[in-house]
Parts: C-alpha cells; structure tokens; sequence
C-alpha cells in the first residue's frame, strides 16, 4: 500500500430484493456503503461501534449490526433494510402502531428498533414486556425514555394476532382491514 | 470513527488460511464475526495490515458430538452456539452464559473462536471454557496442537496462541446427568460487558459436593479457577457457614486487576456477592440444567 492507494473489491449482492455489483473500498462498513453508494439512507450511523443499534439491518433473515460489518462481507448475501418495498407484516404493523403510539421523536432510532422488533415478532408472536424490554436492550432511544416504544411493539403484536395469517406483502390484508382491527383496540 | 486502511483477503481453505497467517503473522488480524474486531478498527485501537476472512472457510463451522465431547467450530456464531439442543444437551453452561453476551444482533455474528482468542478479561466465554475444561485446538503450518483451556488465557487479551495460530475447533467434554451448572454476572446494562461475573460447575453426591469448578471473569487479567474456593465446597454440604468460608477462601484466590475503572476492593466484594448467589442457585437446579 502507498501513502494514497485505497485497497478496493469487487462484491455481488441483492440489496432489497435488486442484485448489485460494485466495487468498494475494503474497510468500508456496510451500513456506510448502504448510505453512501447506494442512497439508503433509512439505516442510520450513531455510535460506530456496536452499541446503538440505529444502523440495523437484515443479512440473510438475521438482524446485525450494519457498523460492525464490512461491506465486503456482504458479498452473496441476501441484505434487507427498512426501505424495502416489500416489508413483511411485522415490519408494517411495527410502522403502524410507532405512528399510533408516538414511539418516535427524532426518529433517528426507529428503524434500528422496528427490525429488531420485527424480529422478536416472528419468532414470538406474543412477547411479554419483559422480552420486548430484552428484545430491545441493544438499541438506544435518546428521546422517548422507550416507555411509548415497548407500548407499540406490544400493540403491533397484538394487531398482528388478529390479521389472516401469511407472510409478506402478498399475503397481507388491505389497508382498511388493518385500520379497523386498530379501531377496536382503541 | 473509520477504520484505517487495510488490505483483505477471503481464503477458500483452511490451508490458505494457515499460509497467510504463516507470512503475515502479527501484521494480520483474523476477521471471523468481526463483533469485536471492527470496533476496535473504527476506535483504531487495532491497525493490522491485513485482514484474513475465514468465514468462508468450510469446516471452521458446524456444531456436533463425537463421543464424549462436544466439539464446536471455531467460527460457530454465538446464536448457534445459544440454540444448539447438542450444546442445551452436552454444555449447559455455555448456553446460561451466552444468555448475557451482548445482544440479539451481535449474537447472530460475534463467533466462539474469536471470543475465545480476543480473550477480554471480562467476557463470559473464556471462563465458560475454563470451568468447562475444555480444549482450543490451534492449527498452523507446523500442525495443529491442543491447548487445555487453563493454559490458553494468560493475561489481558493475551493468549498462547502464536501469531501464525488459527483457531480451528473447541472441545468441551460433554457432562452428564449429575453436573449442575450457574452463572451470573453484575453488569450496567443488559448485554454490556459485565464489570464482573461467574461460572460454576457442581456435582453434588448425596448432600455433600462431590467436585466443583469455580470461574470469575472481570475480576482478573485473566480467567482462571478459583481453587481455594473449590477445596473450601468439596466435600462439604453448601451449609451457611460453609459458603460463608467459601467466599473468604476468595481472598487469596484472587488478584484483581489494578487498573481501570473499578478498585481491586470492590472487584472483590463483587467476587464475594457473585460467588454467594450462585451458590443459592444451586439447590434450585434441576438435573444439571438450571
């Protein structure tokens, strides 16, 4: 390496669905290449070492760290983040009820939170306060005290229970449906 | 907050593997979950020149049981490892600690290996691997060697694997029926690195404890066992006056670290608080699984 060369690689891999090839620099992190090469800037950059849990992303059906992954490893990886334009129903009910119950203030967090929750949610349809609590200790909030956070996550369980069951968006129910069953909870 | 520069590379074989790390040594970082590894990149506490990936290494995975050991590969993630009926089954304790490793996210990436080679005094799994005594298989060029867990974790982050080792395989030798397990540790936060914490492994026979394991981490540089300690529980009933002179024992058994944020002295006292609430864990446990 000289004093100005930037060691670079080729990956391969499906962002949200789209196969991208690209080059990038080896040390670049994966949420950093996310932003920066690609736009998406939906995941967020706080910490830089693991401890916050705004640059969550999914790699492969598993929620990591986007700051503690280099973008080259992602290469054949399937990544999903929270602008996909088809996220599951858990990741959809999880937006709705943030909206519901202002678990959002700045909002610098929420994605990080809504794909872990959405994580909780698929393996564990009815998660105690506690597990959400669990569930969630990796992510900071610096504004909402997570008080309105756990509320919503536990609302969105509770919306999801009553939907048809399937997964993804083909299988989700329409727009109305899912206002009414929030109707009846309130 | 970015790392600084290096050069990577992603062997196919455990041989290639072995080759650069041959020729590159201490100029090399091994990349595995990369949990621990990148931080220190992006604070540049750590600037290798080259950075070795072996997650695409076949063989390095891969949990399973040969006989009467539990052998887990060493780039098995922490969520594998937490899930694995085997490791429920053989390792109990690996899946109270790895309860207390971080989190959700973290889990599904840091690996065993490369826990176990950073060798962070305050980690769960080293002192897991010691109570356990369990063998780190490290191969190099020269070949693979054993090295019993006791002898692996000789000081902050210092191990006795060579710049050109490579953590291959671990090998807990599985437990039976009549081992009880706990572990608990004093932390700020949940999923932090605990400020100090214990593992201990106990057999009792009839109302006495026939052998026990004893192994704080965060306490020491290093995890090791804590013998005085164990010869005060052998062979006795876990009676009050008897933890009471358990604890004491802890006194000469430990020399905590000096430096850092926490005194030797409260270090202590936590060794004592810990040591006392896994002992009350233990009448509570059930067929070797708390």
């Amino acid at each position: 390496m000289d004093d100005y060369s930037e060691p670079t690689t080729d990956i391969a891999c499906t962002v949200n669905g789209a196969q991208v090839h690209t080059r990038v620099p080896v040390r670049q992190s994966l949420v950093d290449w996310l932003r920066h090469g690609l736009g998406l800037t939906g995941s967020h950059v706080g910490c830089e070492h693991g401890i916050c849990g705004a640059c969550h992303v999914v790699v492969d059906n598993r929620v990591v760290r986007g700051c503690l992954m280099l973008a080259v490893e992602a290469e054949g990886q399937q990544i999903v983040t929270i602008e996909t334009a088809a996220p599951s129903d858990q990741v959809r009910a999880l937006q709705d009820a943030f909206y519901e119950r202002a678990a959002v203030q700045c909002g610098f967090c929420t994605p990080g939170m809504i794909l872990q929750a959405a994580d909780l949610l698929t393996s564990n349809p009815a998660p105690t306060r506690a597990e959400i609590r669990e569930t969630l200790s990796g992510n900071y909030c610096r504004c909402t005290g997570y008080q309105a956070i756990v509320d919503a996550v536990e609302a969105a369980a509770h919306a999801l229970r009553r939907w048809p069951t399937g997964n993804g968006a083909d299988a989700s129910p329409d727009r109305s449906r899912r206002d009414d069953s929030r109707n009846q909870q309130e | 907050m970015k790392p600084p520069r290096f050069d990577y590379v992603r062997p196919a074989s455990i041989d290639e593997a072995l080759g650069l790390l041959a020729e590159h040594g201490g100029n090399a970082s091994i990349l595995a979950g990369g949990q621990s590894l990148i931080p220190m990149l992006n604070l540049r506490m750590a600037q290798p020149a080259l950075l070795i990936d072996i997650k695409g290494i076949p063989g390095l995975g891969g949990i399973s049981r040969d006989g009467d050991q539990l052998v887990i590969g060493a780039a098995s993630r922490h969520n594998e490892v937490l899930h694995s009926p085997l490791v429920r089954n053989a390792a109990p304790l690996l899946g109270l600690a790895l309860q207390h490793v971080a989190h959700e996210a973290i889990r599904n990436r840091g690996t065993l290996g490369g826990s176990l080679a950073l060798a962070d005094p305050s980690a769960e799994l080293p002192a897991c691997a010691v109570c356990l005594s369990a063998d780190i298989m490290a191969a190099s060029v020269r070949g693979e060697r054993t090295i019993p867990a006791e002898d692996f974790f000789e000081d902050l982050y210092a191990t006795a694997l060579a710049p050109d080792e490579l953590i291959v395989r671990v090998q807990f030798p599985a437990c039976d029926d009549g081992w009880r397990f706990a572990f608990d540790e004093v932390v700020r936060r949940r999923g932090d690195f605990a400020i100090a914490g214990v593992a201990i492994a106990v057999r009792p026979q009839n109302d006495t404890i026939a052998d026990c394991r004893i192994v704080f981490f965060g306490i020491e540089s290093a995890p090791k066992r804590a013998r005085g300690a164990e010869a005060v529980l052998a062979g006795s009933s876990l009676s009050a006056s008897v933890r009471e002179r358990a604890c004491a024992a802890l006194d000469d058994d430990l020399t905590p670290i000096a430096s850092g944020e926490y005194s030797p002295a409260y270090r202590r006292h936590l060794a004592t608080v810990l040591l006392a609430r896994v002992l009350d864990q233990m009448p509570a446990g059930h067929n070797g699984r708390l």
